[in-house]
């Protein structure tokens, strides 16, 4: 499996940062993810096979980390923080606001895969909450109008 | 890109460069950028590490341990490299402050880091961020090529012969690697399971090697005690609480903020920083360290903010995040919100913080939608306790302890959700009322099944 | 190291320095109970049911990841410590099912004992239990997620352990649990030791599982009867019918050599105990075909045919094969039927190892055989050719913890980089087929070392390699069936310093037939045959001629010259691939468990008890004798020790000559030699007494056999006790086999792997469904793969 040449770039800049291979792993998988969408079980055996571990070694640590998913999800990751200071201004109404929009709950994607949903913990925020990541882009003193305004801009940026 | 606050009770340190475009190594320099490392250069290990000790800094990763016997504890002589951790994974809720340190004063951090290493002789750096925080991966990047580029790293440092090199690495989604033994693991490629202690990392840390691990807002406190001195940065706190803190502010207040401030300020002026009690509402409670740390009532809150008060009073400054709580929250759905995240956060590894959250989590579910039974309120206290000092390493006693306080000190919101009584807090007209068990749907609440 | 003293619940003790708590506790009885923690496996600290309370310290600690400091004072029995103990064990349950009557582990379960012992008697449960269903992991592995308490005892046993690494821990907090390498099924060596060390019911068996409880078994320790490592196996037995059936394998008993290993054959292959093509009833050719037939018609058919040519032909027209997985009694009585009854040397086995040549190398040094136990703590190990992954997997387990424990220094030599080259300090890749070589190197030869010379060897390597080992003190060599004759003669010769030998046999007595004599020229203890007479007066008789090996036995069958040929317990026509039609004129005798291809070719066959069904003694490759038991039964077949006497006593021969009788049993003889199964009455010795008669006298009694053996065998004088008490004997090498230095040319490896185990591996149902799902899975890969 061959990766584009960016990445593969920046795979071969990070071997050069650790006295083991094996400490490349979670970066990969999490690079690997942001270019092929999810970690595929191809993805799985390449790491493994780079790194010099089993697809079982890996499978171990995919299934550790939270922003690891092995299954395709929507384009557009929407993670809505409602843990305590985001609850506390509002999250649960623009997570509700946000289910009711796009007609997905938590861990489900849009029909037109556009949209996942997902309500995650604490994303270093808290100052500014409530507040959600739209992939990695960070969404802070949300109300439901700045929601709409969101979702908008990214549908309009699909159709264009 | 999160917004900055000020006040005019503020002591600005660490965010002395926030806002001023020090992201740019040449306005860094400005900036009097890389002046403490090339003077730590010139002052050797002891001399570094007896300056911090005097600047009685204390770590700000939620511990408070005193981050120069920290770095004594490291061996002089070892066979194997030795290493220097900035831990950047800030996860605990509430904590917002590691993020602009990045953010506006990438260079503060990498300095931390070098001066650090020569202090227990270490050549390698590693910052670690949690994956979420993509954008400042890409700041420490480039701010890291650039000290590679201008010869602030690499071999032979600022011409000293010293060599240092740095990278900046990422984790991906996991609060438990902000735990330091888990981190390291994290970085080796693992899973993010604490290790057994003894021993401890500064002897046998990653790779095997002796480690240093600081938090992030810790390490970027050095170069200013290294360029400020020892005694004045422990000048600006109180008695074995050195200098300021980054604290986060947040909830039900007006103006919610990351705002610098002298350890042992007050926390009822504290409130008032964030421009008071929002929506005319008043104050119930205050979290003062993170999700971790036992609750304060609203009578509780005439308090200095520093490590020591606050143990004395029952709680722990923890990481600097300030929760204010006003008095329209239902603390039962709090102490719910606070569970599902150590529910969802623990690792798993040893039995008491894996099944005690996720039992707590279930109970405190049920409890919340009206289906609470007179017993649960004491089940509730019994479980945490029995996690309380158990578990494999501190997350059980994160979890532990808000919920024992929680109990404690709001015992009658508990009693007023029993009986199929409605959430006292709660839109009614909104919310699905469920009869005790009947109309559990195991299909949807067992979180085994949720996973597939 | 110095010892440390510390007191434990007001107990002083001492234990040295360096110990964990949890084992100095156990040291003077204070149990601490523990789920993760298991000895010789790595250290977790997950389970929290160890915490104690040490002084000084704020909160409770793990005792098994504390090392004991001078003076430390610790409680273990304390309110805090029963409190912590019992809300771990609440916790646990939580989740676990509560449904012990319908368990599998039910009865065997750590956990019901630890709640038994510790727990709360009510649950404070009210919520749902989370639920997985229970998985298929292969044939012989099942999941059941609910039950798993995640004590990741069976990750590490199969990975550190068995360097297999094919189990591990996924997902997180609670939804960790407990996942094969190939995402829905196991691809392993499938030897069930993940099974057999988890503490509950979460790992279960698919040759045992809900098939009886536990303590409806007897169980029996014996020694398996696949490969030659001789491990002990515990066989839990039940009464059915008509007598005892074996239900399962496993090694609850871990005093044996193995301690907690077994392999998928000593745990599941005994399976084709019940085959329904097992033989149970004598065959005898009538018009062409073999016909079922009464005992009494075959053996006096046997005797007959026996003594017309034994009077007419001599002895030396008849030839004996005997068995590599046989008893030593049965073997001792075989050679010494051959040579007092039939009067003829004409003896052979299937040979897989050159133990004469290894006999004769080692004459005159005692001490120099490594027993199995050597090889677990010898400081370091050199391991030429073989493959004991496969071959050897005990030795394999031996040297993996060894290194893994100790410290030991492995040295490969081998024409492939075998599994075991990953525990080794040095490997030295040779050419194919150059293992004599690389010993005749090793033993100083330097003109051997062109002919190692590869890609990866290099001459400096080679010196290297020979420069460390002559460094080694205490070494164990272990060499297999590629050394033979004198390059296996100089290797032995040329190590000193305390170095000690294993000649790699294959089968699970094939050392046990050689030291008993199943050879044309030597008697048993690889004595010459000039020195018969030492047997006793009715050996001088014994012809002073070697007799036939197989190969020439076959040829004289072929001239018409070979009219009878009794074969035990072998199979030789398939092995050898002989010409059926060389044996068209020898009046063949099958004794077997089968309708082998010999068998096919017989004249009269006689169904015989498998090891399992028996009692006697094997020796496995390293000289280490134990004993059987008999476990279970097989109703019409009968022990080869008493169809040899039977046949002896229808040819008319003084029974007394050639088994012993003897009326005292062996001294601790509880009533074993009648299968008297442990734990029982032996009600025939009750009964005897009382009436005032004598105890029963048999003349099938396999240790008045082995009390023989050790009188008269060479190195087999060991402690009767020791073997009684179901331990492990080292026998001595104290044979002489002289003129054995040419090269074994009949040596011919079974070639057996973890799954196979010639004919009974190819009767056994859980060996054959191992060996299908492995065959099936890339091909259903490969189509996955493609549909994508």
């Amino acid at each position: 499996m061959q990766f584009s040449d960016q990445l593969e770039k920046r795979f071969a800049e990070l071997q050069t940062h650790y006295p083991i291979k094996r400490s490349a792993l979670v970066p990969m998988l999490l690079y690997a993810q942001d270019e092929v969408g999810h970690v595929s079980d191809e993805v799985v055996h390449e790491i493994a096979a780079r790194l010099d571990l089993t697809d079982l070694e890996v499978r171990n640590v995919v299934s550790y980390y939270s922003m690891l998913h092995t299954k395709p999800i929507g384009k557009y990751n929407i993670q809505v923080c409602t843990n305590i200071s985001c609850m506390l201004r509002g999250a649960e109404k623009v997570f509700d606001h946000i289910r009711q929009r796009l007609g997905i709950g938590h861990k489900q994607d849009t029909p037109d895969g556009l949209f996942h949903l997902e309500e995650v913990e604490c994303i270093g925020a808290c100052c500014w909450a409530p507040a959600m990541q739209v992939n990695y882009t960070y969404h802070e003193n949300l109300t439901t109008e700045k929601v709409d305004e969101v979702l908008e801009s990214l549908r309009k940026k699909e159709t264009q | 890109m999160a917004d900055l606050v000020s006040h005019p009770d503020e002591v600005r340190v660490v965010s002395k460069r926030f806002g001023e475009g020090a992201t740019d190594i040449d306005r860094y320099l400005a900036l009097d950028g890389y002046k403490a490392t090339q003077k730590a250069l010139t002052m050797g290990a002891d001399a570094i590490i007896n300056e911090v000790k005097a600047s009685n800094l204390r770590g700000r990763g939620g511990a408070g341990f005193p981050a120069g016997m920290k770095w004594s504890f490291v061996p002089k002589q070892s066979p194997k490299p030795k290493y220097v951790l900035c831990n950047g994974d800030e996860s605990e809720p509430g904590t917002c402050k590691d993020r602009l340190i990045f953010e506006h004063d990438p260079h503060s951090v990498i300095e931390g880091v070098i001066i650090a290493g020569i202090a227990v002789d270490s050549h390698q750096g590693y910052i670690y961020l949690r994956g979420e925080y993509r954008y400042l991966i890409e700041i420490m990047e480039k701010a890291v090529a650039d000290a590679y580029a201008r010869g602030f790293l690499g071999k032979n440092i600022f011409g000293s012969g010293y060599d240092f090199e740095c990278a900046v690495q990422t984790g991906a989604g996991a609060y438990e690697v902000g735990e330091e033994s888990a981190l390291m693991e994290s970085l080796e490629g693992k899973r993010g399971i604490p290790r057994i202690r003894p021993p401890f990392p500064a002897v046998v840390g990653l790779y095997g090697g002796p480690t240093v691990i600081n938090n992030a807002e810790t390490l970027a406190n050095v170069p200013h005690i290294i360029l400020g001195g020892g005694e004045w940065y422990a000048s600006l706190g109180t008695p074995k609480n050195g200098g300021t803190r980054l604290f986060c502010l947040s909830g039900s207040v007006n103006k919610p903020g990351v705002y610098e401030l002298p350890m042992g300020y007050n926390l009822r002026k504290m409130i008032e920083v964030a421009g008071g009690i929002w929506n005319g509402r008043k104050l119930k409670a205050v979290q003062p360290g993170g999700s971790s740390v036992p609750v304060l009532t609203a009578d509780e809150t005439d308090i200095p903010m520093d490590f020591d008060a606050l143990m004395k009073a029952g709680s722990m400054l923890g990481s600097g995040a300030v929760v204010i709580i006003d008095d329209s929250t239902c603390m039962v759905k709090y102490a719910l919100r606070v569970m599902k995240f150590y529910q969802h956060e623990s690792c798993g590894w040893c039995i008491p913080c894996r099944e005690g959250t996720d039992w707590l989590k279930k109970t405190l579910i049920r409890f919340h939608s009206g289906g609470g039974v007179r017993r649960d309120i004491d089940n509730i206290q019994y479980l945490a306790e029995n996690m309380l000092g158990r578990t494999f390493c501190p997350f059980g006693d994160a979890a532990a302890m808000p919920t024992i306080s929680l109990v404690k000190k709001f015992r009658q919101e508990f009693e007023d959700h029993l009986e199929g009584k409605p959430c006292p807090y709660e839109d009614h007209g909104k919310i699905e009322h469920l009869p005790v068990l009947t109309a559990w749907d195991h299909r949807t609440a067992d979180p085994w099944a949720q996973a597939h | 190291m110095a010892d440390v003293n510390i007191t434990v619940d007001g107990r002083k003790l001492t234990a040295p320095a360096g110990t964990l708590l949890i084992e100095a506790c156990k040291s003077v009885g204070i149990e601490v109970p523990s789920f993760c923690y298991y000895p010789g496996l790595s250290l977790q600290g997950a389970c929290r049911m160890c915490l104690v309370e040490i002084a000084k310290m704020p909160k409770l600690q793990t005792a098994c990841t504390t090392v004991i400091q001078e003076g430390m004072a610790v409680t273990t029995a304390s309110d805090t410590v029963h409190q912590a103990r019992k809300a771990m064990l609440e916790f646990v349950l939580q989740n676990h099912p509560l449904d012990c009557p319908v368990c599998d582990a039910g009865g065997e379960c750590e956990l019901q004992d630890m709640t038994f012992s510790y727990g709360a008697s009510e649950s404070k449960l009210i919520d749902f239990k989370n639920h997985k269903d229970e998985e298929q992991w292969s044939p012989v592995v099942f999941f059941d997620r609910p039950r798993c308490i995640l004590c990741y005892r069976c990750v590490r046993v199969c990975g550190e352990g068995m360097d297999v690494w094919a189990l591990g821990i996924q997902n997180r907090g609670a939804l960790s649990l407990i996942a094969p390498n190939q995402d829905d099924h196991l691809e392993c060596e499938e030897c069930g030791m993940c099974i057999d060390i988890c503490p509950v019911g979460a790992l279960t068996s698919g040759a045992y599982r809900y098939k009886t409880r536990p303590w409806e078994m007897n169980h029996v320790s014996t020694v398996c009867l696949h490969c030659a490592d001789g491990c002990k196996t515990t066989l839990g037995v039940r009464r059915q019918g008509s007598g005892n059936q074996i239900v399962r394998g496993d090694n609850r008993d871990k005093s044996g050599i193995n301690g907690d290993f077994l392999c998928i054959k000593g745990r599941y292959a005994f399976d084709f105990i019940e085959h329904p093509d097992r033989l149970k009833q004598p065959l005898v050719r009538k018009n062409g075909t073999l016909t079922p037939a009464s005992w009494e018609e075959a053996l006096e058919l046997v005797a007959l045919r026996f003594r017309e040519a034994r009077d007419t032909d001599g002895g030396a027209s008849m030839g004996v094969i005997g068995s590599s997985r046989t008893t030593n009694e049965e073997n001792y009585l075989l050679q010494k039927f051959a040579r007092l009854v039939l009067r003829t040397n004409n003896i052979d086995h299937h040979r897989t190892a050159d133990f004469p040549a290894f006999v004769n190398a080692l004459s005159g040094r005692a001490h120099a055989t490594a027993s199995m136990r050597d090889v677990l703590s010898a400081p370091a190990v050199l391991l030429i050719g073989n493959d004991p992954t496969y071959q050897h997997p005990l030795l394999a387990w031996q040297i993996r913890t060894n290194v893994r424990l100790h410290g030991a220094r492995l040295y490969v030599v081998n024409s492939w980089p075998i599994k075991l080259t990953r525990q080794a300090k040095e490997f030295l890749q040779i050419p194919e087929g150059a293992e004599d070589k690389a010993a005749a190197f090793l033993a100083g030869d330097d003109s051997a070392a062109d002919a190692l010379l590869t890609s990866k060897t290099t001459r400096e390597k080679l010196a290297g390699f020979r420069e460390k080992l002559q460094g080694e003190q205490n070494l164990v060599v272990i060499f297999g069936s590629e050394l033979r004759g004198q390059e296996l003669a100089a290797l032995v010769r040329a190590a000193a310093r305390g170095a000690k030998y294993i000649c790699l046999g294959d089968h699970a007595n094939s050392r046990g037939a050689a030291d008993m004599g199943l050879y044309p020229d030597l008697l048993p203890g690889y004595l010459p045959l000039s020195e018969a007479a030492r047997f006793g007066e009715p050996w001088k008789s014994v012809p002073q001629q070697p007799g036939m090996d197989l190969e020439a036995m076959v040829a004289a069958g072929k001239e018409r010259k070979l009219r009878t040929l009794y074969v035990v317990g072998s199979n030789p026509v398939a092995r050898y691939a002989i010409d059926p039609f060389a044996l068209a004129e020898t009046f063949v005798v099958v004794e077997d468990l089968f309708l082998t291809e010999t068998a096919d070719l017989a004249e009269v066959v006689l169904p015989a008890a498998c090891a399992y069904e028996k009692s006697g003694s094997f020796t496995n490759t390293c000289g280490d004798l134990q004993l059987l038991r008999k476990a279970g039964d097989c109703e019409g077949v009968k022990p080869d020790l008493e169809i040899i006497v039977r046949i002896a006593e229808l040819m008319g021969f003084d029974i007394q000559q050639l088994a012993p009788l003897d009326p005292s049993g062996m001294r601790a003889d509880f009533g074993e030699s009648r299968g008297v199964q442990s734990g029982e009455v032996d009600q025939q010795a009750i009964w005897n007494r009382r009436q005032g008669y004598e105890p029963r006298v048999s003349p099938f009694n396999p240790f008045a056999v082995l009390k023989e053996i050790q009188r008269v065998v060479p190195g087999y004088n060991v402690g009767q006790l020791e073997l009684l008490s179901g331990n492990d004997v080292h026998t001595a090498t104290a044979g002489r086999a002289p003129g054995k230095t040419e090269a074994d040319r009949f040596i011919l490896p079974s070639h057996e792997n973890l799954f196979t185990s010639g004919t009974l591996g190819r009767y056994s149902d859980v060996l054959n469904r191992v060996i299908e799902a492995r065959l099936r899975l890339p091909n259903e890969k490969e189509k996955e793969i493609a549909a994508d």
